[in-house]
Parts: structure tokens; sequence; C-alpha cells
């Protein structure tokens, strides 16, 4: 985020409120969509790009963030409001348009929201608080340390008369923006760390929520997509005489990324596909599969150790001569995204401008990109934001805005672009498959004296020591004191698009290392939770949370016939602890429950921390219990929820999540629980069966 | 194209529309009702649910031609000011976190309520195992439907 305080007030008007003004005098705003309704009256007071005051005393928070079921509308908002010390019930909100100038970088990423605002909106309530004291203390004429704030009003201390902010918005809005304001003393808190409910629950609970994929602009028209099956490969030539036939179907236009079909409805569209007749150049990656894949991933694990990540110590010549030596192979396959709200976007492109509505997670990039698409400049481009059905990452990255601004150039009309389910499974940016080689030894006690860690798997995410760093998270950056330690990155290319999914390189790779370090506390002949505690003497944070765990699962002291198993992470700003228990009978995994610790310091709504806990815990789960995506001839193999299920209500345990009290800086929540689940069972498992489970995902048929 | 009639939530209703057009998107792009999704057009996640005759059905399979003479229920129609107990149990235990499957998980909890006024959680299993929730909000489903079956039975 750029400087906050630098926002020049006029910078707003000019960006914004063209559409605003005048706009909707006295309308009622029903309790329903409120936040697509428009501003109720004309906003007369912006101490920033973030706040407007009207005077029926309605406060709108202009939210930079974008929406995914993540809850930054209510917990962001949370924050304006306790600087600003405004009534709740008259909180609205609204996004924010993609502005550089104002807002710096829009996207939402690596659980960021509340990490990198949290300071930043609480100064912006502060000042946006200070310009409506001093207008009431020049109204007045009294000084303003004579004044006190509560609930939307200004109140005189020496007689206690109020002023509404509503009616001070006006000479607020004349007064320059003071320079720094003071903040609350947290213990006056009133809504941050306070379970406030989501201001987005009623209309999701009404079918009143418009996302992305229910956009209707006057004239649009409807597409879909032929892409090539196999991945990098393109459009040889097409013959769209039977899809010109198919009632309903418009149009047919080549892009880039394929063969659109355009119509009066999507199911037009798709039917037109249907009978679409394309012959694809596969390209080169037409025989790529997940078996020569895996036969890449083993020789490169295989090899001495490549681009080091860490390194700490001698952990080659301190495993050549130690005493108890233990090696592993552990595997994880590709996996989906499948937010329930597959890809889509709508777009109207003209000579002058172009409007894009989009369920984006990346609102700046995808103005830029639609930008350099329609041959447009960037402040010719306006990014309407959508509520998403879900993003877990998927949606960071934006080819299918991309897609449909080429399509509605081509088309001159609105136009939406709906993915089906199989396009979305079979067109995704997956997690990445990955291998990882460990090797040990252990010391006389039994604790690690040094380990070796080797990752193959596709280059992707962040950059960090000259290699991938997403690729090796959740391995080079553990807490765990081992004295010789190397990580490395083998490589591990693949021609198979991958990208973030919640938590990334984490997801998997804290089940490698949580199932190895497990191993070693078998070796070592130790219960896993005092085998961790010893390694974790230096990191008070993680440690907590893993104590707070054991502690609330009754750790060591499980029902009969259930068992335990502990998976931990340092990711996200956060320290999260997990423990499952399952019960195995005749070779059938039952999951009982996962009790879950979190430090992620400071936090604003325990409620949509407790959302994300479980919401992040249940994802982890479907990757380690449900399905992979495979390759066969260069393709996904998957196309559809009967062959790539998710986790149901039947198979949901009891989760529990327990906040270690933190005044801490604010840590991320979206993706902390998500990399502990599967070595959480996997560990539980074993303890259960004595079977080291070292490939993802969890079958029956490996408990048999 | 054919014309056909059936009762949307509570009046009669004309669409000309092509016969095998799935309900799902008649309700989508001709009537402009987006509150029923699209999740994956083969039945398997449930969050285009609506209520045929009071049974929940997958109206992504479901033919436009096959309502015909029907009464159908949407969400837009469960309740004209979101009071349906499901709705008011929805929305006082957060169940939603994106949202975008709920519309279908509250017309399949809806459905299972008026056949049964206090489910057990096998119940709710067998109702609610059609209806895939990525951002894994089941266990505030299940809470919440235990709630709503409450809240129709008068209890506050």
């Amino acid at each position: 985020m750029t400087s906050i305080s630098k926002v020049n007030r006029r910078d707003f008007f000019k960006t914004t409120t063209a559409g605003a003004a005048g706009l909707m005098l006295g309308f009622a705003l029903p309790e329903k969509n409120l936040l697509q309704a428009q501003f109720p009256t004309p906003p007369v007071f912006k101490p920033s790009a973030f706040i407007h005051i009207s005077k029926d005393e309605t406060v709108t928070f202009i939210i930079p963030k974008a929406e995914m079921g993540q809850g930054p509308l209510t917990s962001l908002s949370q924050i304006l409001a306790e600087e600003l010390d405004v009534d709740w019930a008259k909180v609205r909100t609204q996004f924010a348009p993609v502005d550089p100038a104002l807002y710096g970088f829009q996207g939402v990423v690596g659980s960021m929201s509340i990490r990198t605002l949290y300071t930043p909106l609480r100064q912006v309530g502060a000042k946006g608080r200070a310009m409506l004291v001093e207008a009431a203390a020049q109204q007045w004429g009294v000084p303003a340390a004579q004044l006190r704030t509560e609930n939307g009003f200004v109140i005189n201390l020496s007689n206690n008369v109020k002023l509404s902010y509503g009616s001070l918005s006006e000479a607020a809005d004349k007064l320059p923006i003071p320079a720094s304001a003071p903040l609350k003393d947290p213990k006056q808190f009133k809504l941050i760390g306070k379970s406030v409910k989501r201001v987005d629950s009623r209309a999701k609970s009404t079918g009143r929520q418009n996302f992305g994929i229910d956009v209707k602009r006057p004239g649009m028209v409807y597409a879909v997509l032929a892409r090539c099956p196999v991945f990098g490969g393109k459009v040889g030539s097409f013959d769209a005489s039977k899809t010109k036939a198919v009632p309903g179907v418009k149009d047919v236009v080549q892009i880039s990324n394929g063969v659109a079909v355009i119509a009066d409805s999507t199911w037009s569209a798709m039917q037109g596909r249907k009978v679409l007749d394309v012959k694809w150049d596969e390209g080169p990656n037409a025989n790529q599969s997940t078996a020569a894949i895996t036969r890449m991933f083993s020789e490169l694990v295989a090899k001495p150790a490549d681009k080091i990540a860490r390194k700490e110590g001698d952990a080659t010549t301190a495993l050549a001569s130690a005493g108890t030596k233990m090696e592993a192979v552990y595997e994880a396959p590709f996996q989906s995204h499948a937010p329930m709200e597959p890809m889509n976007c709508t777009a109207h492109v003209r000579a002058d401008g172009c409007d894009v509505w989009a369920p984006t997670q990346m609102q700046t990039p995808s103005r830029d990109l639609a930008a350099q698409v329609s041959g447009l400049r960037p402040e010719q481009v306006e990014i309407h934001s959508q509520f998403m059905g879900g993003g877990f990452g998927r949606r960071g990255t934006v080819d299918y805005v991309a897609e449909v601004v080429e399509i509605a150039k081509a088309v001159k009309v609105p136009v939406k672009l709906t993915w089906s389910r199989e396009d979305d499974m079979q067109h995704d940016f997956y997690r990445p498959a990955a291998m990882v080689k460990f090797a040990a030894s252990l010391d006389t006690s039994g604790m690690p004296a040094a380990m070796e860690v080797k990752v193959a798997t596709p280059p992707f995410g962040f950059a960090r020591n000259g290699l991938p760093g997403t690729a090796v998270a959740g391995l080079d950056d553990i807490e765990y004191k081992i004295p010789n330690l190397l990580v490395a990155y083998q490589g591990g290319e693949a021609g198979i698009p991958v990208t973030y999914w919640r938590a990334p390189g984490a997801s998997q790779n804290t089940f490698f290392m949580e199932s190895f370090i497990d191993e070693l506390a078998a070796a070592a002949k130790k219960d896993p939770l005092e085998y961790r505690r010893a390694m974790l003497k230096d990191s008070p944070r993680l440690l907590a949370a893993l104590n707070l765990a054991a502690e609330k699962a009754n750790w060591g002291k499980a029902p009969a016939g259930r068992f335990q198993g502990i998976g931990l992470i340092n990711n996200i700003g956060s320290y999260t602890a997990m423990i499952a228990e399952v019960s195995v009978t005749s070779g059938k995994l039952k999951l009982h429950k996962l009790t879950c610790a979190i430090d992620c310091g400071q936090v604003v709504n325990p409620l949509i921390l407790q959302q994300q806990v479980e919401g992040g815990a249940v994802y982890g789960l479907t990757a380690a219990l449900k399905g992979a995506i495979t390759i066969e001839k260069g393709r996904a193999v998957q196309s559809n929820f009967h062959e790539y299920d998710m986790l149901r209500i039947t198979e949901m345990p009891v989760i529990e999540t327990h906040i270690v009290p933190s005044s801490a800086a604010p840590g991320g929540g979206g993706e902390a629980s998500t990399p502990p689940v599967a070595p959480a069972i996997a560990n539980a498992i074993f303890a259960a069966t004595g079977k080291r489970l070292r490939k993802l995902p969890i079958r029956d048929a490996d408990l048999a | 194209m054919a014309s056909i009639k059936f009762t949307l939530n509570g009046k009669p209703q004309t669409v000309d529309a092509v016969p095998e057009m799935p309900l799902l998107w008649v309700l989508r792009d001709t009537l402009n009702m987006t509150g029923t999704k699209f999740g994956c057009g083969i039945a398997m996640c449930g969050a285009c649910t609506v209520h045929i005759d009071g049974d929940a059905v997958r109206s992504c399979i479901t033919q436009i031609k096959n309502v015909a003479g029907k009464t159908i229920t949407t969400i837009e129609g469960l309740s004209v000011d979101g009071s349906h107990p499901v709705q008011q149990a929805w929305v006082e235990q957060d169940v939603p976190q994106c949202g975008y499957c709920q519309s279908g998980q509250i017309m399949s909890a809806a459905s299972l309520l008026s056949k049964k006024t206090q489910p057990t959680d096998s119940d709710i299993d067998e109702a609610m195992r059609g209806n895939i929730c990525r951002c894994g909000t089941y266990g505030h489903i299940r809470s919440a439907i235990h709630r709503a079956a409450d809240l129709k039975g008068g209890k506050a």
C-alpha cells in the first residue's frame, strides 16, 4: 500500500463521484444488497478516499480490497469505524475503484488485507474523527480538547450538547487533513476484537447478493470459449458452420486463447460450442503425463542439492558422519482450486474506454491487462470489482479478464464470458505437484543433528534467494532448531500451468515436513508433541500455539480407539498448530475432530477468524482426502465434481478454533489452517495403524 | 422454441424457450433471476437447487419443458423479506463466507425442514450431502439447520 496519508481529497472527486452526485436523494436504503446500493445522499465529507459521511448520518466506507468470502468488507470497516467512532448500524460499504494513486496496489493475496491495512486504516479513521471534532470546536467556539466523540456524535464535555457527524460533515469537509491524529488505546476498543456480524450475511442468505457471474448489462451477449485441451496448445483451424446453425448463436470469433461462441444465452453458447469443429495445434506438451512428471521429479530429487534455499551448518558432512540415518520421499499431486463460482468476466470495450465487471483477486493487474488487450490506456479502463464465489488463489491469475476483453473488442457490445465447470477444472492454474526427498540423522538423544531437503516442483511464485521462494515455502522457513539444515530447490518445470493455491507452497510442503518430523520422533521413540517442543524452545509464539492446541485437544488422552496427530506451521505472520483425532476401523478412516490453535496477533473479528480457520481446514481436508488432478496426453483428466470430489457435510469433522490472546501486529487468517491439516491426519493415522503415508491424497486403500 | 407455462414463486409465468434449455439458464438468463447459481451443470454440487412441487431439485439438469404446469420456488421466492426460518438462522449464525453456494444450501435445508420438523444429524447429512461448500461452512450449516427447526417450531 502506498502512503494513505498523502491522499488528496480532490483526487477522490475526480475519480469516483461522477456517478454518485445527486443520486437518489432521500432513497431509503432497504436492508438488502447494501453493497451495491448507491450512496443514499451525495457524499460531502471525505477525510480520505476511504470515508464518506452523508448528511443523513450514513457512513460509507470505500474498501480497496476484494471480497471472496474472507470478510474484508466487514473487518476493514470495523477498523475504520473504531477510530472514526461511528454508529456501526450506520455503516455501509462499497468497493473502491482501481486507482493506484489513491489505494496503491489493489489485490487480495497472501492473507494481506488486515496485515497491510490495520494501522493505515486506523490512522485514516482517526484523522476523520479529528476533522469532525475540529468542525464542532469551530462551530461552538470552544477548544477541541473540550470535546469527545461517541457513536457518530461530537459531544461538548462542559454541557453535554451534541452535534451529529452528518450535521458536521459539510464543515469538516472544508478543513485540512491533519498530518496526524491520536489513535485509540486498544483498551477502549468497541469494535476491533469483537465478533461483529458480517455485513454481507443477509444478502448472501436471500439470493440477493450478486456475483461476477450474475452481471447483466443492457444489450449484453453471452460467450463461452473453446480452449485447446492440451496445455500450451493453440487453435489450428476451425469450422463453425454447425455452431452457427444452433438456435440463439449469434457469432463465432477466434481470439488468442481459443474460439469464442457468442449467443443470446449462456446455454445457447454452450450448445454452439458442443458442435464447434476445431483442429488444435497441441504444441510441445502433447505427450506430457503424470507418470512422466513423477519420473522427472524422482530424477531431480536424486541429484545433489541444486539451488540452496537455506543453509545452516553443514548438513552434507553431518549426514555422512552421524548415527541413525533416516530417508524418505514424499509426493503430492496437482490440485484444482475449484471455487464454487466458475471463472467468468463481463466487459464492454469502446473506442474511448473499457468497462470490466471482474470477480478478481487482482484488481490493479486486471485493469492493466484489460488496457493492454484493448489497446487503451489504464486510465481508460474501469474495473468494477465483483463479489467472488471463492478465489483461493485462482482468481489471482486473470487470464479470463484478458479473454473477455479480447472478445468484447471483437463484438463491440457488452459480453459476459462464462466458464463451464469443465473449463474451470481443466484450464486451471493448479497447485503444483511436488516431490520432496528428505535425509536426516539423529544425535544420541534422538534429536535431528542434520537434515537435507530436496524439492522438485514446477517453479512458481515469488523469487527469493535466486529461486522460486514459494516453491520451498513451509520448508526453508521452519522454526525448528536443527543445527545442520540444507533446503534445496531442484527444479521441475512440467509445462502445466500452476499458481498460488490457498497457502501456496506451504499447503503441500507442510505435509512433507511435518510428516517427516513425525517419522524422526517415532525413530527416536519420543512423543511427537515433546519432540516438537524440544525444537521450538526459541520460537515462543509457535510453541504457545502448539501448547494450547495440545491442551484443548487433551493430547495423549484420546478416547479409546481414537488416535491423534500433530501438524503446525508459521506462515502469513501467524503461528498455527492443529491436532487431528481419527479412528481407523477395518481399513476405513474416520476423522472425528480437528483442534486448531492460532496466534495471529491482534484479532479484528474473532467470528471471521473462526470462519477462516474452519474454511482453511476444510480446504486442506479436501486436498488431503479427496481428489487429485492427473495429466494424460498433456491435458487434465478430471473434468467435474464426479471425478474430482470435494469434502461434503457427511465427512465434516468437529473443528475447534482456539485463539492465542495477542496484541502483536495482526497476522493473516485465511491461509493459516490449510497446511497443518494433511500432516495432522497422516500422523494420526500412523499413530492408529503404524502406516506411514507419504503420498497425497490419502485413500482408504492405503490403510488396509 | 416453445411456450411453457408454470408457477414461479407464487405467480403464473410463461416463457418462450428452447424446450431442452435447463430451468437454471431460463431463470438466470431469460428471467434475470440470478439467485439460483451455476456450479457444475451435472447435478453434482447443488448450487442450482430450487423447489419443484415442494421437492429440492437441481435446476441445471431439469429441462424447461419438464416443468410445464409445475410449481417452482427459487431462493427469491422462499420469502419476500428473508424471514424464512432457514434464512433467519443463516443470518443469525453467520453461515455464509463467499456465499455462492448458499442459495442452494438454503433451498435444500428448507425442503428438509418442510418434511422433517426436527431433523437429526443424519437427516441433515442425507439432505445436504449433494450441496458442496468450498469455503467449508458445513459446521455452521448444520447448527443453523437445527436452529431453523427451533425457530420454525416457535422456539425463540
